[in-house]
């Protein structure tokens, strides 16, 4: 019989690996035979440790469960039917997922994230065997038709970086992976390379084979070492089977896949400035022009795309870019991941096509607040996109819409804060946070967010209010205007916002 | 030269041979000294700067950009907080305020006894069971004063 108790950093969190064990012990101790799997999470975090055992008509789910609740499963009939308070019955009968359109997040969940049966089982490298028939023009063409659009932050369409890259002739190209998802209140990164991260690999070959180019590296944050376990073994795993490797499944292409870990700096998930710290630099800002597309790595033509980006990329290879594109709305298509966190009862991660509103997440999947307070603010977009007040959560999750009432989609993280948040102290931790994180290249965001910090405090603190409102305001100004990259161009966002939005909390 | 500096020469030595012929072999040779040494002693950048053919300057640049490269050994266990907007909705400003107290130190220190070092830290991608923290490789999720001082109550109970 197979239990499935996930290995995600979440779910490890929660303390998965001693459920693990506890079911295990109860198991031997009971003498039944059991096969533990440590499944990837589905990214219903709200219910994990999320245990699940394999039967004829299908899982039956149990969460959240902790260690300490093992015995009395094992006592009510577990892994058979049992009668228990953390009983969820079928996991497919779930319905905060089962009213998800999962595309990207199709597979998290369901198998051992490194096992490369499990992965092929359930459509696996279907794209890359189509593309390997395929022109690279053609996959670019497939790729543009797709309506693509970054899923990093920036939503640049993939399909047009990819032909420049491929129009750019050069002895080499690279393919990066922009794995420094360092936006708090994201997470479906993470998600997927641990769930799923055959999906990566295989985007990144397709895409390898697209602008020809053999070389690629994952660049993954130091803060994630689940996931770098997990890409290790799968790396390791797809090369010993020839699904990387000089000669790709007898096709006479090559492509290899090189890990490299940050160092904690939280610019590096800006493309140029990840770019030098995989150079062995310290990470700072290139100028732009020349687009990375053209001089990237070592000066050579370089896709530099996002995890979620290039998961996608197998789907739309396996599936057709005219199955792709008929999911969205506008210039927004495909599916949306959207990360539920902060203070929020149901978090999680939750992918629907685009189109759906704020609220419709928030309260519907998200079920409100955890600490049943009435939630005041929301930050959409990561700690450079904007806090939106209860009068703008009807706002429909697309790059546009958010656009329109002065915020930004991002990455898709959602976090949720209650009645007790202090505004003021949010928009200060914005420019602090920039402080730190500056890669120091350029004057507004270096100087400018320490000055932020300053001038908030005054404002605060009521000192020259008028006078220090006004500084505030040419410094935002200054930021957005004339710094080199979004760090600096971006954190007037929420400092506006909630200054806009949220005045009283500012003394006076 | 004593015997610590050759060893450490050989350490060096031997880093610089497990990452030969990557590009950027800087950062991943930094990795794996900060893996065995537990930091990056002042005395390893002359000797990478010899080895990779790269000014010392350079090398002390890139170890003072990243947050993760310590000069300094760190204690025992390093705990890190996050500090990000996904964990303070969840109260991790008064969590942060708890664990400075409990362990006596600020960010960046080490408590005298060498048990712990305090570190901040933006995002562990747990953000859905805010607040998160992580002791050494170790992440977990909807911590509190309470949770903290048991962690802690059980790594001194190892002793």
């Amino acid at each position: 019989m197979k239990i499935f108790v996930p290995r995600d950093a979440t779910a490890c969190a929660l303390g998965a690996d001693d459920v693990a064990e506890s079911i295990r012990e109860g198991a031997r101790g009971r003498g039944i035979d059991i096969e533990l799997v440590r499944n990837g999470s589905r990214g219903a975090f709200w219910l994990e440790p999320l245990v699940e055992v394999e039967t004829e008509s299908g899982r039956l789910a149990f969460g959240p469960v902790t260690p300490a609740d093992v015995p009395g499963l094992f006592e009510s009939g577990f892994p058979g039917p049992a009668d228990h308070a953390l009983t969820l019955g079928p996991v497919d009968g779930i319905d905060w997922l089962a009213s998800q359109q999962r595309l990207t997040f199709y597979r998290a969940g369901w198998i051992d994230p490194v096992s490369l049966d499990g992965y092929c089982s359930m459509s696996g490298y279907k794209g890359l065997k189509r593309a390997l028939e395929m022109s690279a023009q053609a996959i670019v063409d497939e790729v543009k038709e797709s309506g693509l659009r970054g899923r990093g932050g920036a939503a640049f369409p993939t399909g047009i970086k990819w032909q420049t890259v491929l129009d750019t002739h050069a002895d080499q190209k690279y393919i990066v992976c922009n794995a420094d998802e360092g936006d708090s209140g994201t997470f479906a990164d993470r998600l997927l390379m641990e769930a799923d991260p055959y999906q990566l690999i295989e985007g990144m070959t397709i895409a390898g084979l697209a602008v020809g180019a053999t070389e690629g590296f994952i660049y993954l944050r130091s803060e994630y070492p689940h996931s770098k376990w997990v890409l290790e073994k799968a790396i390791a795993r797809a090369s010993q089977a020839g699904w990387l490797g000089e000669d790709i499944q007898g096709s006479g292409k090559a492509f290899r896949i090189e890990l490299r870990i940050g160092a904690g700096a939280y610019i590096c998930g800006e493309e140029t400035s990840l770019l030098d710290s995989l150079e062995g630099k310290r990470g700072l800002i290139r100028f732009k022009p020349p687009l990375p597309a053209i001089e990237g790595l070592l000066g050579k033509p370089t896709v530099v795309n996002n995890v979620l980006s290039l998961g996608a990329i197998s789907t739309i290879l396996a599936k057709g870019a005219d199955y792709y594109r008929h999911f969205g709305t506008g210039r927004s298509r495909g599916t949306l991941t959207v990360q539920l966190s902060g203070n929020i009862r149901r978090g999680g991660l939750v992918e629907l096509p685009f189109g759906a509103t704020l609220r419709e997440l928030v309260e519907g999947y998200g079920g409100g607040t955890a600490s049943g307070r009435p939630a005041r603010a929301i930050q959409v977009g990561g700690p450079l996109g904007a806090y939106l007040p209860e009068s703008l959560w009807d706002v429909t999750l697309n790059y546009g819409a958010l656009t329109d009432i002065g915020g930004m989609l991002g990455h898709g993280g959602v976090v949720v804060f209650d009645d007790t948040v202090d505004m003021a102290q949010q928009a200060r931790f914005a420019m602090e946070f920039c402080a730190v994180e500056s890669c120091g290249k350029c004057t507004p965001c270096r100087v400018g967010s320490v000055r932020g910090v300053e001038v908030i405090d005054r404002v605060i603190a009521n000192q020259d209010r008028q006078f220090n409102l006004k500084v505030l305001d040419d410094l935002c100004e200054t930021m957005d205007k004339g710094s080199l990259c979004a760090m600096g161009g971006l954190t007037p966002m929420p400092v506006r916002s909630a200054l806009k939005h949220f005045p009283g909390d500012f003394g006076a | 030269m004593n015997s610590s500096a050759v060893s450490l020469q050989e350490i060096v030595d031997c880093a610089v041979a497990e990452h030969q012929g990557k590009i950027g072999i800087l950062m991943p040779v930094l990795h794996s000294l900060q893996e065995k040494l537990g930091f990056v002693p002042s005395e390893a950048v002359p000797m990478l700067a010899r080895s990779l053919n790269l000014s010392r300057a350079e090398i002390q640049g890139v170890i003072g950009f990243y947050h993760d490269f310590r000069t300094r050994p760190a204690g025992e266990h390093v705990v890190q907080l996050c500090r990000a907007e996904a964990c303070q909705a969840m109260g991790a400003r008064e969590l942060e305020l708890h664990v400075k107290q409990r362990l006596g130190i600020d960010y960046g220190e080490t408590t005298e006894d060498g048990r712990y070092t305090l570190e901040p830290v933006y995002c562990l991608g747990n953000c859905a069971c805010a607040p998160s923290l992580r002791i050494n490789d170790g992440i977990h999720a909807r911590t509190s004063a309470s949770r903290f001082d048991e962690l802690i109550d059980g790594l001194d109970a190892q002793e």
